[in-house]
């Protein structure tokens, strides 16, 4: 599994440009989130990939040969951050609740909606830690789950940041057109 | 000042030096039409979309520049999807422009509405819908800056035909390009650059995989200083020839599937490769576990991409082949690995008596003589433009070339249908050049209706059509592969001298070794269009050959007795 983050425009049809190209590597993506920046103009990816470093390495630079894509990088093998969250609807009755009430004590999930019979549990962490809590809840009657998929970091001063707007180049410019 | 967005377009293309437009009109891209009429722009009217990709092609192909398309909505942009591929697979730079539905009805399966940008994702290097009058011509620069920079491609441009319509404010200074920032990568590190340059001086037996990133690059004078520094020998690909002049004694000539054996043979008992703007194509390669397996390898390359896609290399040089090359040759030690190439040389030996050139003249006519002729006729001084099948190996094998850009073939996709369009667009490129059509009676039947083109614009070019009777590289594999079993390759084509008269055009028939001398010197002689059916051996093969997927030390070679008795009577 390779783990990718890509800044990318953020206008209609990128997404689509992404897991296009990806299809097309055939190269299976286990999880891609995008949210915006700091900078509206400009979107963040998180790509998970079912893939080798060969791979991981293809991808980040076919990526970069996108127009819309700034920069992609292939940070897995650097300290990471990783995060994902989950909401877990999750049955309940009077008899069991306490027990489960335990359960996410010990994974410090908490709970985010009551109803008569289940609860609504939202947990963030490492996919590790989803999957354990999950793995817990199953015998409970794991009703309905949605997740958000990995949003991952580089740790302390390895900074990725999107590259700076640069002035367009007037003689690339003429090198391009047909004027002879 | 006020424009359409149709005249903003012409505008835009004028000033981008655009001369010619190939295209076909409809409905969604009437307004610029209609512009076009009154632009100083010159529209090709192609008689098929498909066409009007392949010559944008052949322009760019032919003269570095690009090559500007353009079509309706609808069937007329889905039939430019093989000339989009075509480009794409090639890395040539052509903007191919379509009309689109109004953004008022976008979505609505609106008449002849195509979500031609959802369709071209992945064969452009870039593709965008244009909804404004007032975006046309920024898009347009930046499709330019696109479709030409770094690692060429075909950029499709969709302007709805109310941005068409609209007017907006023309301002070409204040229109500039605006593409969103990229990282700056760091090309190579010196590290990496010493390393190769250690290699480099080191090597007993290097050769050269020179590609067609060189003439991308305009790299030739730097490549030419570059292999005498280091006195090596060059092997090129199919899309390479051309890069270095065949007639130096350092060219070995093409290497894989169809290559030469000795080239071959010498890239698998090479110590090192450097590989020059060249993808390692599989037709290039062979089986990779068995490919130079006692070289080590330096790749030349401006797409990290590539870089370990199909071999994986000791060193990459990432960037513009021109720039790599000039700051390796100083640091290139002379070495005159004379024996090495005389071990190449005798390797060449072995294979010129099986050179179909070889054989005493039987009376029967072989495409290798027909290409041979033109080669001989023309100097090596024309512009060949291929088809795909066996006459493109052929031509690739005997006809040499010295200068860049004169052979404009389909390499990547092996378009057939590919030639007689893009020759059309190499004629309009460079209208001083002789261009050559090498073409099969197959892949001429694809595209044949350009014929009508060629009259309308008054273009001379040379049609030599090698009438095998055959579909005849699927035929060679029928043969080789498949027991000779040939299913649906035995072809009927019309009498194609009649059909040129038809068009208006002169048409002959060759059936004889001693017809073709006169002919090419006839046809050369006449400044119009001459279309000649030359009727060669039915069941010839092409060799040597790799067969796909086999190694490349394992080439079949022509058999000693090649005269295969099917001879055609006329
Ligand atoms: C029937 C048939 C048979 C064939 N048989 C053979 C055969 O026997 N031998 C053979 O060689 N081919 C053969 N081919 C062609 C083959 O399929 C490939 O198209 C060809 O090998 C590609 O050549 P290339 O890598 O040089 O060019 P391209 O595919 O055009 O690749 C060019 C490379 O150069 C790089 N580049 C571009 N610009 C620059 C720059 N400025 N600086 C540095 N690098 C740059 C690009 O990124 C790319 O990697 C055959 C095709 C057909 C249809
Ligand atoms: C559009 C397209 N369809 C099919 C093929 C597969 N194909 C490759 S070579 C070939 C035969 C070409 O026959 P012809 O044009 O007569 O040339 P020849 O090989 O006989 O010289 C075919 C069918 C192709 N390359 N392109
Ligand atoms: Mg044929």
């Amino acid at each position: 599994m390779q783990t990718l983050v890509a800044y990318v425009e953020n206008k209609p049809g990128v997404l689509n440009r992404v897991s296009s190209l990806a299809r097309r590597l055939a190269i299976n993506i286990d999880s891609l989130t995008v949210g915006p920046t700091e900078n509206e103009e400009i979107a963040r990816m998180t790509i998970v990939a079912h893939t080798d470093e060969r791979g991981a390495h293809r991808l980040e630079a076919s990526l970069e040969k996108l127009v819309d894509v700034l920069l992609a990088e292939n940070i897995s093998t650097r300290a990471l951050l990783e995060r994902d969250l989950a909401l877990i609807k999750v049955s309940a009755d009077q008899q069991n609740r306490p027990h489960l009430m335990e359960l996410i004590k010990v994974f410090r999930a908490r709970v985010v909606d009551v109803a008569p019979e289940s609860l609504i549990i939202e947990v963030s962490g490492t996919v590790d830690k989803i999957d354990g809590l999950l793995e817990v809840l199953r015998p409970f009657g794991v009703l309905e789950m949605a997740r958000t998929g990995r949003i991952s970091m580089t740790r302390g001063g390895d900074l990725l940041q999107p590259p700076a707007a640069e002035p367009v180049n007037s003689e690339l410019e003429s090198a391009s057109s047909n004027v002879t | 000042m006020k424009l359409t967005g149709a005249e903003i377009l012409c505008e835009s293309l004028t000033r981008l030096g655009v001369r010619e437009i190939f295209g076909y009109p409809g409905g969604a891209i009437l307004p610029v039409y209609d512009a076009l009429g009154k632009s100083k722009l010159h529209h090709v009217l192609v008689r098929h979309e498909q066409g009007a990709t392949h010559m944008a092609d052949g322009y760019a192909r032919a003269s570095g520049g690009i090559g500007v398309a353009m079509a309706t909505s609808g069937p007329g942009a889905t039939n430019m999807v093989t000339g989009i591929a075509t480009a794409m697979m090639d890395s040539s730079p052509v903007v191919c422009i379509t009309g689109q539905v109004s953004s008022k009805v976008l979505g609505s399966d609106a008449f002849q509405e195509i979500d031609i940008t959802g369709i071209t994702m992945p064969i452009t290097k870039h593709n965008v819908v244009i909804t404004k009058a007032e975006d046309i011509a920024r898009t347009i620069r930046e499709a330019f800056l696109i479709a030409n920079g770094g690692r060429p491609g075909p950029v499709l441009v969709d302007i709805t035909k109310d941005a068409q319509q609209a007017s907006a404010d023309f301002n070409w200074e204040a229109s500039e390009p605006k593409l969103p920032p990229k990282r700056l990568r760091n090309n190579h590190d010196q590290a990496e650059f010493d390393r190769a340059v250690e290699m480099l001086n080191t090597a007993k037996r290097p050769i050269i995989l020179a590609g067609h990133g060189i003439m991308v690059s305009g790299a030739m004078r730097a490549f030419e200083q570059f292999v005498r520094a280091g006195n090596y020998p060059v092997a090129m690909t199919l899309l390479g020839i051309g890069c270095f002049p065949a007639n130096d004694p350092l060219n070995l000539g093409m290497m894989g599937m169809h290559g030469e054996a000795w080239v071959n043979n010498a890239i698998q008992e090479a110590d090192l490769l450097i590989a020059v703007g060249m993808r390692f194509d599989d037709r290039v390669t062979g089986d990779l576990r068995t490919y130079a397996k006692s070289a080590r390898k330096i790749h030349i390359e401006i797409d990290r991409a590539e870089i370990n896609k199909n071999v994986r290399v000791d060193v990459a040089l990432i960037g513009d082949a021109r720039e790599v090359l000039e700051k390796l040759t100083p640091h290139t030690e002379t070495r005159d690995h004379g024996a090495w190439i005389n071990h190449i040389a005798e390797l060449k030996g072995d294979s010129a008596v099986r050179d179909i050139q070889s054989l005493p003249d039987n009376g029967h006519l072989y495409a290798a003589h027909v290409i041979n002729d033109i080669w001989k006729e023309t100097g090596g001084e024309a512009i060949v433009v291929t088809d795909v099948g066996q006459h493109q190996m052929w031509e690739a094998q005997y006809y040499h070339h010295n200068r860049p850009r004169t052979l404009i073939t389909s390499g990547g996709l092996g378009t057939m249908g590919f030639a007689l369009p893009a020759a059309i667009g190499a004629k309009f490129a460079r209208p001083g050049s002789e261009v050559w059509v090498v073409v099969g009676d197959g892949g001429f039947q694809m595209t044949m209706s350009e014929l009508a083109t060629i009259v309308q614009e008054k273009i001379n070019v040379k049609i030599a059509i090698i009438n095998n009777g055959y579909l005849g590289m699927v035929r060679q594999w029928q043969e080789f592969f498949y027991d000779k079993r040939y299913v649906a390759t035995p072809l009927v084509a019309p009498d194609f001298a009649a059909l040129a008269n038809a068009f208006g055009i002169r048409g002959e028939r060759v059936t004889k070794r001693a017809e073709v001398v006169p002919i090419i010197q006839s046809a050369r002689e006449s400044d119009e269009t001459v279309l000649i059916d030359f009727r060669v051996e039915q069941e010839d093969s092409v060799y040597p050959m790799v067969a796909a997927g086999a190694s490349l030390s394992d080439m079949i070679r022509r058999p000693n007795n090649p005269l295969v008795e099917t001879a055609t009577e006329p």
